[in-house]
């Protein structure tokens, strides 16, 4: 787990995508969408009454944060990864529809696995509590969706080199010793070292 | 008698929310550090040692240590010669006004998330001030005001908990439950975590004095010996899970379980597990 981090561009590539494992660091850089509970239960919603969404999907990625206002001096606040497991019952419909890779902290449940499967997606995993150091990594950040919703709004960020580990990779690999949203006491200790 | 004015204490938890969210205590980043130090997975370290250097960057550069500025949770012990007073602007307030204004102000000024909303089930509209707090109140001797305030993230409240024991529960049955609750709490909660356990008293007490025993210094056992040897078991037990930082695994869970206790009614055994992150931000200030 500790060999060289490597590079996550978005777009994302299939080919990219489908060669990290679980465990590997990554480094994110490009465009990224931010998404937490209210504004995934819009995307679905939209998605279900068949309207354009605001953002484009596809080979996209979803960071699951709700930041601190910037100061005004400042591009944003803190902005560390929520709980992933929250957006389970919404992230694989934004599978199908062409996200690819999802980022938070936490555990996903069976159906976001076999989902990041089956359409060759990955979810990442950021530091949780880690909202001043990872806000260093992010250049820009515009509302483009849902403003009424405050730090829960969709903005697009900018990110150079954003530290996260592949959490659950596209083949049903997982990083974590316990996944305690299916299989409670079922502890891998291969993975704890 | 002493007099303390509303706007006195307002002004002191605006400033007290500010420092909240920026300042881990000492006694907090001691504990990473050691848990850094001892740390056997390479990754894990790696983990702690960014908290760290997130800890420091949040206080130099005034950036908040989480984006989740929490739910305030005030603690008030004033003296019992201590009189409020109101001031000439604001001649109705009573204390939740104050603790209102304050975190209000607080988290307006500081750039902080206002993450309440004003009612749980319906329309969940945000209150756009992070108000109101959860205010605990008590009277102590003397003649002075202490305010201590937490901003207790949401992720970790999630994964509390609390169960009714039989009376004739022994200690491992209770010590193997709240091991249990540490392990579903996960990686979602944002390990390492202080756990704070409340053991007896009512359905309502047990879960406050969890509430409480997380302002307890984190290597401050319990006074009773039973009590801090059974901190000291759970600790261990807890750390044996493997689960690690950001439940990634690794040899640090929890940098510590704090217990507090109530005498209880003889039917019951209240047990409450008060879950919080490795981001444990409160202060105090005394007036």
């Amino acid at each position: 787990m500790n060999s060289p981090a490597i590079e996550l561009l978005t777009p994302l590539s299939q080919d990219v995508i489908g060669r990290i494992k679980a465990g590997d660091k990554v480094l994110i850089s490009g465009a990224i969408y931010t998404a937490r509970d209210m504004a995934h239960k819009r995307l679905c919603r939209a998605i279900s009454d068949g309207r354009d969404l605001p953002i484009e999907l596809e080979s996209g990625l979803i960071y699951y944060v709700g930041p601190t206002p910037a100061r005004p001096d400042k591009i944003i606040g803190a902005a560390g990864p929520t709980t992933s497991s929250r957006m389970d019952s919404f992230t694989p419909m934004l599978l199908e529809h062409g996200l690819r890779a999802t980022m938070g902290k936490g555990y996903r449940d069976k159906s976001v696995r076999g989902a990041l499967k089956h359409y060759g997606a990955v979810h990442l995993a950021a530091i949780g509590g880690a909202g001043a150091l990872l806000s260093k990594h992010i250049t820009a950040s515009e509302i483009i969706a849902y403003e009424d919703l405050g730090t829960e709004a969709i903005r697009k960020l900018t990110v150079i080199d954003f530290p996260a580990v592949v959490a659950y990779d596209s083949h049903g690999g997982s990083v974590y010793p316990y996944d305690m949203q299916d299989e409670p006491g079922n502890y891998n200790e291969d993975k704890a070292k | 008698m002493r007099y303390i004015t509303f706007d006195q204490i307002a002004r002191a938890i605006e400033s007290l929310a500010q420092r909240v969210a920026h300042e881990l205590p000492g006694d907090v980043i001691a504990a990473l550090e050691t848990a850094a130090d001892n740390e056997s997975s390479p990754p894990a370290k790696d983990i702690l040692n960014q908290l760290l250097e997130n800890s420091r960057l949040a206080r130099q550069e005034l950036i908040p240590l989480c984006q989740d500025t929490g739910l305030v949770v005030v603690f008030i012990e004033q003296g019992r010669e201590i009189c409020f007073e109101n001031n000439a602007d604001n001649p109705d307030w009573i204390l939740d006004d104050a603790v209102k204004a304050g975190v209000a102000a607080g988290y307006e000024k500081g750039y902080l998330r206002k993450s309440i909303v004003a009612e749980p089930l319906d329309k969940r509209r945000n209150t756009q001030t992070n108000t109101p707090a959860v205010i605990h109140h008590s009277f102590v001797i003397g003649d002075k005001l202490k305010i201590t305030l937490m901003a207790k993230g949401g992720g970790c409240e999630n994964k509390s908990r609390f169960k009714m024991f039989k009376p004739t529960a022994d200690k491992e049955q209770v010590i193997k439950w709240i091991v249990d609750v540490v392990e579903q709490a996960g990686a979602d909660a944002c390990p390492p975590f202080v756990v704070g356990i409340g053991l007896g008293g009512d359905f309502e007490l047990s879960c406050l004095l969890s509430k409480k025993a997380l302002l307890r210094k984190l290597n401050q056992p319990n006074s009773e010996k039973f009590y801090a040897d059974m901190e000291k078991e759970l600790l261990t037990k807890i750390n044996s899970l493997g689960l690690g930082p950001q439940g990634l695994g690794g040899d640090t869970t929890a940098l510590a379980a704090a217990i507090e206790t109530a005498p209880c009614h003889i039917a019951s055994l209240p047990v409450a597990v008060n879950i919080e992150c490795h981001s444990h931000r409160h202060h105090s200030v005394t007036i």
